[in-house]
Formats: structure tokens, sequence, C-alpha cells
């Protein structure tokens, strides 16, 4: 059944085939008519079946033979007249079957009338054994098997060992696998006499899928199954990991951007004209529920019950990995001694992943003071168009006094009180895989089993990650990025996914202590613009990064730079509600739907995407990805009329449009993308009246 | 003679061949040529099918190898010679711990050159299914081979890919290497013309083991493929004194014919099948086939001389003890019978000896075994392989086992019949690898018991080894000592091989000799039998 090339056809299968279809097509317009006029004699019925066994593939027939089966059943005076209806369909469908063998249509009613529940489940199953020993691997045969062994209850524990059956025979079986980790995962949450111990279950497993692995390593399906005990292993509640204010920082608030003198304690300073600051709590996977009832924010200015938590999200909709709420600035009155602001993730089903596991309990906190000089300096707000030549940033490494800044922006990781500890088990668990899958690279050059380990090693990292941060214990991202890079040359079909990879994994290597950040850390100075203060600026430009991640970590940055890097999304910049200035200039953005990410950073300014690829493909390939005006979620609130009456045709730029409206831009570089006219800049000032400099264009 | 008298005479008296005895050579002879049109007279003084190759019960057993035992000599010295009865078997050994066993003799089907099976992909299959005798034979599957040693220990062995992953005494490493293994085989033989070779002309002409060790397998695997799918006879590691190395290229063939051996039926689980009721059942079938093409068939008719031409040195026919005289072109005997020494022209006899294998006497020690339980309790058919060295450090030929049971009908139910082969130098060293054999698989009713009343409670004994309720060991000459001659030729005697292949080859050889001209066995096209569904003969 696999494998098999396909034939060109010869002519008299051509006209064959032909021929049918003339016969095809009049049984078809039959039928219709039949269906139209819902006309259910014997000789239209029989049409139907000659139709549907010689072509299963026809839905509206088998729809018009469910209708048929209702008026037949309706009229039954007996049950075994109910018995002879029914099982006039199962044979129907057992020489539709027999002509093609993944007929959704065919296999669904099938389905259909043995929820009617008449028919012996007993020769489904034989039936079963029947085709699934012609063809193991069909998953629609599986399929109907997990539905018939609902309806007869046979417990899971015998399927499983109907699946180690069908995986002895042939391993190569990915419907058998799957089976198998459907049947597992339901033992287990029921906690069935010897499957409660998830450890004992999965070490078991492990061992069993292991040898598949060794016998044929090139054989794909134990590799999945392999993957799916690791998502096991690894599996466990949604955490808070980090928040902004980072928690045990000291922030400072001013409105004005002047900052008090320098202070011996490391201090985060924030400003705001609207007078109200960000928090931010970031989780280690995309969660929902997260709202004033679910998250406690204790300080004594605020209620906090009021608060408004939006899901910082492109696109999961309700579930987010990063969450964002606003609290007031402290009357003045009151602000001139610090005070502390707890929050606290409660334990209580509310906050739930994408798999439905409850997040547990986590606090995190912070002191706040606002500026005293605050209210002596006058606003100086003449701002000159801002430059990201290199001369303008210096390297901060070397200042000691940085290493204890940054030391308070990235040490962020809530590990204190509710330490997140992984279990020993899986942390032994990761380690004997990685043992034994080296063992395997030693003897065979495998693609899948470098992705692995790769993948190994990764999970082992964040398990280091979350017992025991920044101790230096076998970290692999070395390792793990020359996997990758070998990966990117071994199989070149699947460039763009290792891309990502090794792009994920390089920055969660650079983010993941406070020395490797510093070494991207720099301060800009604009020598001739004594107005600018200075700034530090995370540069992690030319580094081949073609996705972005660990945002979590760099919540507290104002200013990156991702220029000269690979990038053909900026999915998870949306967590970086504090940033200015971005420079994601030189990348392979390709369209403004691309961008979309970027509609939720409020505070962005200044924002350069020069010489990307906006425009240069015609069919924008990252839409799926991203919203569009077609989904409902957005764009309910465009007022169109607006900018029909401003003469611009709103259709050419929509996407355009969707990502820039709503952002606060002064200024913007978008030359070097192919979309680029003067048309477009016309429009790009008229929606963002607040811009000072396009392109380098002063608007004035 | 009375019996013997009462035959009718044979119509005609003429034939193009006559041959004399039932082996599976002479059947498959028999068959060849009445499938051409020659007239064929196919005569066997023994009541049964099968000569050499037959299966009996168990007294008719223990009977013919005692005929075959000692040579007949001439009653009288006559002027026309007699046929003589060359001692094939020696060193008979029968032990008798129970009397169950002879007291179901009939329920018996033992083979006479056991153990013997077919693979599935040989060419006896492709014989049997070319000739379309698979009408008249049932096949069941091996279900499984394994490797033993001195304790009885028997590890499976892990032939194919699911059986690789399977293996629990396998390391994961050793899975990767073994697969990798089969996966070169597969690809060297799958490999197209032109396409560069997966092993080089260089390797290919070295010593298999030495090709293994290349592959970095351990000594266990190493052992499995040499002996249990290779199936070497020699010790294959000290290759000074191996009297077979085998290279890599037939080691390869020979990994490939198993490989493709499994799958070939979708009924038959494993590379081996063996027939229902014996592998006598094989030489039967070809009678069947050459009768049906026109041979004429008489059991029971002893020859009582060969007649020869006036200058004494030419064959003329036979007499047969019913005194008649038939008389044939050609005269194929089966090799349990000699000629008197005076008829063999010596320098005939001279150019066409074997030298090689006349110096190196070589013989092949059997023994039938009888217990009522089975050696692998999982395993009703199956295949166990004594490696050299593997029972003792001497060890130099791999004993090879094949357990069956009643459902192929080698015995009684509940009975489980094993056959035993080694090759030897002589009979104190072929009983040795037996014996040693048969010890580490079964255990013995402990002495002083009678037969009767110890039994029964042995088999509660808390040794899982099977008791042995009857034996029987004897010694096969595997060189032959006659050599076809002006129109008189001698079939190839039962060898040490496990399968039929080299048995085959060198009946056709002889066809080919004897007829240049004619097709060996020609496809038969079955009117409403398909050939192709052999499958449904096998169990």
């Amino acid at each position: 059944m696999h494998g098999r090339p396909r034939k060109a056809p010869t002519q008299e299968e051509q006209e064959a085939s032909s021929l049918k279809a003339v016969k095809l097509r009049e049984l078809q317009s039959q039928l219709l008519n039949f269906h139209r006029n819902k006309i259910y004699t014997k000789e239209a019925v029989d049409i139907s079946t000659k139709l549907l066994e010689s072509n299963p593939e026809h839905y509206t027939g088998w729809n018009y033979r469910k209708l048929s089966v209702q008026n037949l059943l309706e009229s039954a005076l007996d049950s075994d007249s109910v018995q002879s209806i029914l099982d006039e369909e199962l044979r129907l469908v057992e020489n539709a079957l027999k002509q093609n063998f993944k007929s959704y249509g065919a296999w669904h009613h099938r389905k259909w009338i043995l929820s009617k529940g008449h028919s012996s489940t007993d020769k489904e199953l034989r039936l079963l054994g029947k085709f699934q020993k012609l063809d193991a691997r069909n998953f629609h045969a599986w399929n109907y098997r997990r539905f018939i062994t609902a309806l007869k209850e046979i417990p899971d524990e015998k399927e499983l060992q109907y699946t180690t059956d069908m995986i002895y025979d042939n391993f190569s079986n990915y419907s058998a696998w799957h089976n198998r980790s459907v049947l597992l995962s339901h033992l287990m949450e029921a906690r069935e006499e010897g499957y409660s111990g998830k450890e004992n279950v999965l070490g078991e497993e492990f061992e069993f899928v292991r040898s598949a692995l060794f016998t044929d390593p090139d054989d794909q399906s134990g590799w999945f199954y392999h993957l799916w005990l690791l998502y096991q292993t690894l599996k466990r509640e949604p955490l808070l990991i980090t928040s902004w204010p980072s928690i045990g920082s000291n922030i400072q608030l001013s409105v004005n951007g002047y900052l008090d003198g320098q202070s011996l304690l490391p201090v985060l300073h924030f400003k705001s004209k609207a007078r109200k600051y960000p928090i931010i709590l970031c989780f280690n996977e995309a969660v929902e529920g997260v709202n004033s009832s679910t998250v406690t924010v204790e300080c004594e200015y605020h209620a906090g019950d009021d608060l408004i938590w939006t899901p910082l999200s492109a696109n999961k909709l309700d579930f987010a990995q990063a969450w964002l709420t606003y609290l007031n600035f402290p009357d003045e009155v009151n602000s001139l001694k610090p005070y502390s602001v707890k929050i606290t993730v409660a334990h209580v089903p509310g906050i739930t992943s994408l798999s439905g596991a409850p997040c547990s309990t986590t606090h995190t906190s912070f002191t706040v003071c606002v500026s005293l000089h605050d209210l002596k300096h006058a606003e100086v707000q003449t701002m000159e168009r801002f430059s990201w030549k290199e001369e303008n940033f210096r390297a901060r490494a070397t200042q000691p006094q940085d290493a204890n800044l940054l030391h308070s922006l990235g040490n962020l990781k809530i590990t204190m009180e509710n330490k997140p500890i992984a279990s020993d088990w899986s942390m032994d668990t990761i380690s004997t895989e990685i043992a034994h899958c080296r063992e395997l690279l030693s003897a065979t050059n495998c693609k899948i089993g470098k992705l692995t380990l790769a993948r190994l090693l990764m999970a082992h990292n964040t398990l280091i990650s979350y017992s025991r941060p920044n101790d230096g214990a076998e970290i692999h991202y070395d390792e793990i990025l020359a996997l990758y890079r070998d990966l990117m040359k071994m199989d070149p079909k699947h460039l763009c996914y290792y891309e990502d990879e090794y792009s994920l994994a390089l920055l969660k290597q650079l983010t993941s202590n406070t020395e490797s950040l510093l070494k991207y850390s720099y301060e800009y100075q604009e020598s001739t613009s004594p107005s600018m203060k200075s700034n530090l600026c995370l540069r992690l430009s030319g580094l081949s990064l073609s996705r972005l991640g660990s945002m979590e970590c760099l919540l507290w940055v104002q200013m990156l730079d991702l220029s000269h890097n690979k990038l053909r999304s900026v999915e998870g910049l949306e967590a970086l509600q504090l940033l200015s200035y971005l420079n994601l200039s030189n990348n392979k953005i390709c369209s403004f739907t691309a961008l979309e990410p970027i509609r939720m950073l409020k505070a962005l300014q200044v924002l350069d995407v020069s010489y990307n690829e906006i425009g240069a493909h015609s069919v924008d390939t990252s839409r799926y990805l991203c919203s569009s005006p077609m989904n409902h979620a957005v764009g309910n609130d465009w007022n169109f009329e607006e900018f029909a009456n401003g003469g611009i045709k709103l259709n050419d730029h929509w996407d355009a449009f969707l990502v820039f409206k709503d952002l606060n831009l002064i200024q913007l570089e978008i030359l070097g993308n192919p979309v680029v006219n003067d048309q477009l800049k016309a429009f790009l000032f008229k929606i963002m009246p607040a811009l000072k400099w396009l392109d380098g264009d002063n608007c004035n | 003679m009375d019996e013997t008298a009462s035959y009718p005479p044979i119509e005609p008296s003429n034939f193009d061949l006559i041959v004399i005895g039932t082996g599976l050579p002479e059947s498959i002879l028999a068959s060849a040529a009445s499938a051409t049109g020659k007239t064929v007279l196919h005569l066997d003084p023994n009541p049964f099918y099968g000569t050499l190759y037959s299966s009996l019960p168990l007294t008719e057993l223990t009977s013919f190898l005692q005929s075959q035992s000692q040579p007949l000599t001439p009653e009288n010295d006559e002027s026309t010679p007699q046929l003589l009865t060359l001692p094939l078997y020696s060193s008979i050994e029968i032990n008798s711990l129970s009397s169950e066993p002879i007291e179901n003799s009939r329920k018996f089907n033992l083979d006479l050159s056991g153990p013997r099976v077919l693979l599935c992909s040989d060419s006896m299959i492709d014989l049997i299914l070319k000739t379309g005798i698979n009408q008249y034979m049932e096949f069941k599957s091996v279900d499984a081979s394994f490797v033993g040693d001195a304790e009885g220990n028997l590890g499976s062995v892990p032939d194919s890919r699911s059986a690789i992953f399977k293996d629990r005494s396998l390391s994961f490493t050793e899975k990767n290497q073994l697969m990798k293994l089969f996966k070169l085989v597969q690809g060297h033989i799958g490999k197209e013309s032109g396409e560069d070779d997966l092993i080089s002309e260089e390797d290919l002409e070295s010593p298999f083991v030495e090709f293994l060790d290349k592959f970095g397998l351990s000594q266990k695997l190493k052992s499995i493929i040499l002996y249990a799918i290779v199936m070497a006879d020699h010790d294959q590691d000290n290759l000074e004194n191996c009297k077979d190395v085998i290279n890599t290229k037939s080691g390869i063939d020979r990994l490939a014919l198993y490989h493709s051996s499994i799958g070939r039926f979708p009924n038959a689980n494993g590379p081996m099948i063996y027939p229902i009721y014996g592998q006598g059942e094989l030489p039967q079938a070809f009678c069947r086939r050459a009768a049906v093409k026109g041979c004429i068939y008489v059991l029971r008719m002893p020859i009582a001389a060969l007649l020869m031409d006036k200058d004494g040195l030419t064959y003329k026919g036979v007499k047969l003890v019913s005194g008649q005289e038939l008389f044939s072109n050609q005269l194929i005997l089966a090799p349990c019978f000699m000629i008197p020494s005076r008829l063999t022209p010596a320098a005939q006899v001279a150019n066409s000896y074997d030298v090689g294998r006349r110096d190196a006497k070589e013989m092949v020690a059997r023994g039938i075994c009888i217990a009522k339980s089975s050696v692998k309790p999982e395993a009703a058919n199956c295949l166990v392989f004594f490696p050299p060295k593997s029972l003792y450090p001497e060890q130099e030929t791999t004993v090879r086992v094949l357990q069956l049971s009643s459902n192929v009908a080698a015995g009684p139910s509940g009975m489980f019949v094993t056959y035993l082969s080694a090759m030897c130098k002589n009979a104190v060293e072929g009983k040795k690898l037996l014996d040693a054999a048969i010890s580490a698989l079964f255990s013995l009713p402990i002495c002083g018991n009678s037969e009767n009343n110890g039994i029964d409670k042995l088999s509660e004994h808390t040794d899982s080894k099977p008791i042995l309720l009857w034996s029987a060991l004897y010694i096969q000459e595997l060189t032959m000592f006659q050599d076809s001659f002006n129109s008189i030729s001698f079939t190839p005697l039962p060898d040490e091989h496990l399968h039929y292949n080299n048995i085959l080859d060198a009946t056709e050889k002889l066809y080919q000799k004897i007829y240049p001209n004619e097709e060996f066995l020609t496809q038969t096209n079955l009117s409403d039998e398909s050939v192709d569904d052999d499958s449904s003969e096998l169990d």
C-alpha cells in the first residue's frame, strides 16, 4: 500500500476511465435528481448503490443514503426489517471500501450505521482484523477501530496489547504508535491499575521504542513516538517565569524622563507622560484566564480589582505567553517614599495552558518610587533623527557597575519561593535518552537522531534552568547549535525549520546569564545631540536569527537592534512593552502582516524596517499566521469612511494600515523594500500624524 | 519369494530408463524423464516410497537402519552379477527409555535423513512450484530458530527486522549493527547493474567471518549469522583448519536467500517450512507426478541381478526376483546399492573420482529423539543450532537440531520428535557431538528406574528440560563409493545440509549427463490450480 510509484496510465486505461466517467456522470445526475426531489424508492436507492460502489468519494451520495435510510427506518415495521436495512448499508460500505480503502465518506457512513446500535461490533472487529492485515498502517481503519472499541467498551489495556502486537509485526507503523500514545494517555489519566505512575509507564515506553530506533534509525515512525514521550516527560503545569518590573527590583518612575542622580542601589527607570506603568507577566507557555480575579495585585494605592489584563499575542486569541496591565503612578503627595507591589498568580483553576493544566501559585514583587526631580525640569522635546550608526554605540561589558545594573535587569527569573523544581525523574530520563541518542549517533549518521539529540539537550537545559538557574551545570548550547548547523547541511529541505530552532537555541544561550547578555549590551550616546539621554541598547545583530525567542528574559529592553539577521517573523516581540527603539533592517521580512506583533508595542517611537523584502513576493506566505481584515478579531473599530474621505485608497495598503495605525511612531525607515513608493509614504504620513521622520525626510 | 512371485509380469519389458530406489533424486529423475516422454520403470525393493529420504514408523525406521548397515553378500556366485547393498549406516545405537514411543510406532513419521527443512525461496521450493507437486503436499512453517549452548540455554535468532526489534537479549548497539548488516546485504543484492558495489570485490572474496569482524559485530552476533543463518558447518574462526571457509560472497548470498524466504508466503511465519507427514512426502509427490506422466511404479520388488551384455561389461537390463527380465537403455540406482567391483572398469572409476572428497572421509552423525515436551515451550516446530565450541571446547562442527510436533504429524499428539545432525570425521566424534547436544536439550530418566514406573514422576522433575523417551543415533556415510559408468548412474546421498539445494543441483547435473538434450522439469501448466496459489497449501 505504501511506496508504490504511480504509473502513467496506458491508452486503454485512459479510455476505460473516460468511459467510466461517462457512466458515473449519468448515475450522478440521476442521484442528484432523486436527492433534490426526495425520492427514496427502491429503484432510486439502487442507483445510489451503483454510484457509491464505483465512486465512494461521492459525498452527496452518502448524504442521500443517510436520508433514505432514515426514511426507510421510519416505515420499518419490526426489528428484523430495521436490521436488514442497516445490513444492506454495511454491505454497501464494505463494497465501497473494497473500491477505495481510504474513502472518508464510506468510513463515516459506517460509523453512522453502527451508531444506530443495531449491528454486531464483533463482526466489525473481524472485518477490521482483515483490513488491518492488508494494510496495517491505514489510519482510517485505526480511527474506526477506536470508534468500535469505544462502542464495544474494550478495555484500553487490551487495545494497547493490540498495538504492541502490530508494532512487533512491523514497527514502521505511525498509526499503531499513535494509537499507543492515545491509549496510554487515557490509561495514565484514568490512573488505571499499573498505569498510575507516569515514571514507570514512560520509562518502559522509552525502552520499547528505543529498540525500534536502534534497529532502524532511518524509520521515522518510532522517532515520532519518542517525541511524544519526550513531551510527556517534560509536561508540567504552566508557570509564571518572569515579570516586569522584575522580582525584587526597585523602580523609579518619572513623567518627563529626567531621572534621579546616581543611586547606589540598582534602579530601573521608567517614564511615562500618561502617568501609568505597565506590568507584564510571562509564563513558560501560552495560558488563558489571566484577569483580576486570578491575579491579585497588592499595593498601598491600588485596589487592584479593576485591572484589565490583555494577552500579548498576535494570533492565539485568548491564549498568550505574556500578559499586560497598567498601574497608575501614585499620587504625588504619596510618592515620596517607596512602596511595594506584590503580585500573586493564584493556584485556582482559572489560569490554564492550552492542554488545560492549571497554573500553580507564584508571587512576584517590586518596589516603586516616583522621581523627585520630575517637577523641577521643563520638558525638552525637540526630537532629532535617531541614528543606528555604529559610532553611536559603546560596548558596556567593561564597566563593572553595568554588570550590577544588568544583573538587576536580567535576573528576572522567578525562582525564589515557588522554585519550580524539575523532578529528578524527568532529569534522569532526559539524561538517559541523551546518552542513548549519542550512542546511536556514534554508529549511525541519522538526521532525525541528531534532531532528537538537539531537542533532548534543549529540554535538559530548560530543566536545569528551572531547578538550578545560573549554576553553570552542564549547559549544552554549543552542541545544540553545532547539531543544527549540521542538520542544515545534511537536510537542506528543512532548512527553515533548522534555522528557526537554531535561532531559539542561540537566543536561549545569549539570555541564559548576565555575562553573555552583557556582551551584547551597548550604550547609546549620540555625540551631536546632547538632549538624548544615554540609553542601554541590546544589539543582537548579525546572528543569523530567523525567529525570535526567550523574550521573557528581555522584558526590560527599550532599545533593540536586530538588524542583519534572517528574520522572517517577529513573533514574540509583542512582549517587549518597554521597547521604544527597534531596528529590524536587513532581514527577510516579506510583508507588513509579518510585522503584526509590533502593533502591540505602544511605546515604540523609532522603527527601522529598511532593506527587507516587503512587497517582494506577490503571495504573502506569512498571512496564514497572522490575522487579516477578514478575521473578525481585528478591525472592528476601523473607521473606513474617515480614510475614504481623505482620498486614500485603503485597499492598496490595508496591511500597512493594520500594522501602523495604532502606533505612535516618530521615526520610520522603510526604504529598500520593493513595496515603497511615494503613494505609500503619503499614506503612512497620513495614518501616523505623529511621524516626523520617514526615511530621513522630515515631514515638515 | 512367495509374495513377489505373485506379481503379474510388468508390461512392456523394454524401457528408456529403469530407476531403482524411490529416494528424492531418483523420484525427481523419474519425473523429469517421464515428463519428456521417456518410458520409465521405477522400482523399489522396499514396501514404502523414499528409500534414503523416507519418513517411516518407528519400528520400520529401526529395521531399515539395521538392514542398510551391513553388506548383503551374494548368496552364490552366479554368472549374473547381483545388486549389493552398501552399508551406509554404522554405529547404530537405539536407546529405548520408555515403551510409549514403540507402542505408538505407527503414529510416527520419522525422517531417515533429518534434520531437513525447506527455505521458502530456495531452489527446491521453486521446483515444487514449477512442477505443481505442491498440490500433493501441505507445509507448516518452522516457528523459530535458536542458538544453544552446553547448558541448554536457547537464545533466539534475530533474523529479521521485527525479530531484531523484539529480541530482548540484544543490546541496542547490537540491534543497530545487525540491522545495518541486513540492510547492506539487501542493498547489495537489490542494486541495479551498473550501480556502485556496496561491498568491494576484495571483500567479497575474503572470508565472511573477516567481513563480519570488519563490521564490528559482537562474537554472539557473528555466531548467530554464521551458524544459524548462513549455516556454516565448520568453525569459521579457525580459518586454517576450517574445511569450508565461507567467503563473503557466498555468505551474503545465503543471507539474502534466507531473507527473501521470510514473507514469501503470507501464511508462513518464518523463512522455513516443513512438509506435513515428513520429508518422505517429497519423493512421493515427485513419483505421483512421474506416474501421471506415464512412469510405471512397482514397490516391494527386489532386483535379483543385473543383465549385462555378452562382453560382461555393458548394461542391458535387470532381472527381478520374480524372475522377469526387463531391459532399458539407462539404469539409475539409489546410492545404497552397489555393483560388484568386477563390473566397474577401474580406469573409469579412477578418472571420475573426486579425489579430495575421497581422501578426507566424511560422515554425518544423525540422531532422532522423542520426548513428551518441547525443548522450547513456546515453539512447537523449531530449529536449534549449536555452533562450534558451544557444547565443548573441541567441538569442530555445528550440531543442527530440528524439533517437530504432532502438528506436522511427526508423531502422536503430545510427543515431540527431534532430529539432530553434525559433520564428523569418525563415529566416536559424531556420537560425542550428538550426545553433548542431547544432554544440553534433554534430561535422561534417572538410572535404575524401570521404564514403566519412573517416567511419569520424572516429568514433574524440577528440571524443565524434556525427558528423553527414545533415541536413535547413527552415522551415515557422505562419501560416494560409486560413480556412473557407461549406462549405469548413481544418485547423490542425503548430504549434511539442512536444505535440499545441493542434492537438487547434483540431481539436475546427473539428469543433464544422461539426457544432455532434454529439459529438466519444465513448467507445468495446471489448468485450474494456479501455481502462485501455493500459499493455500501452506498452513
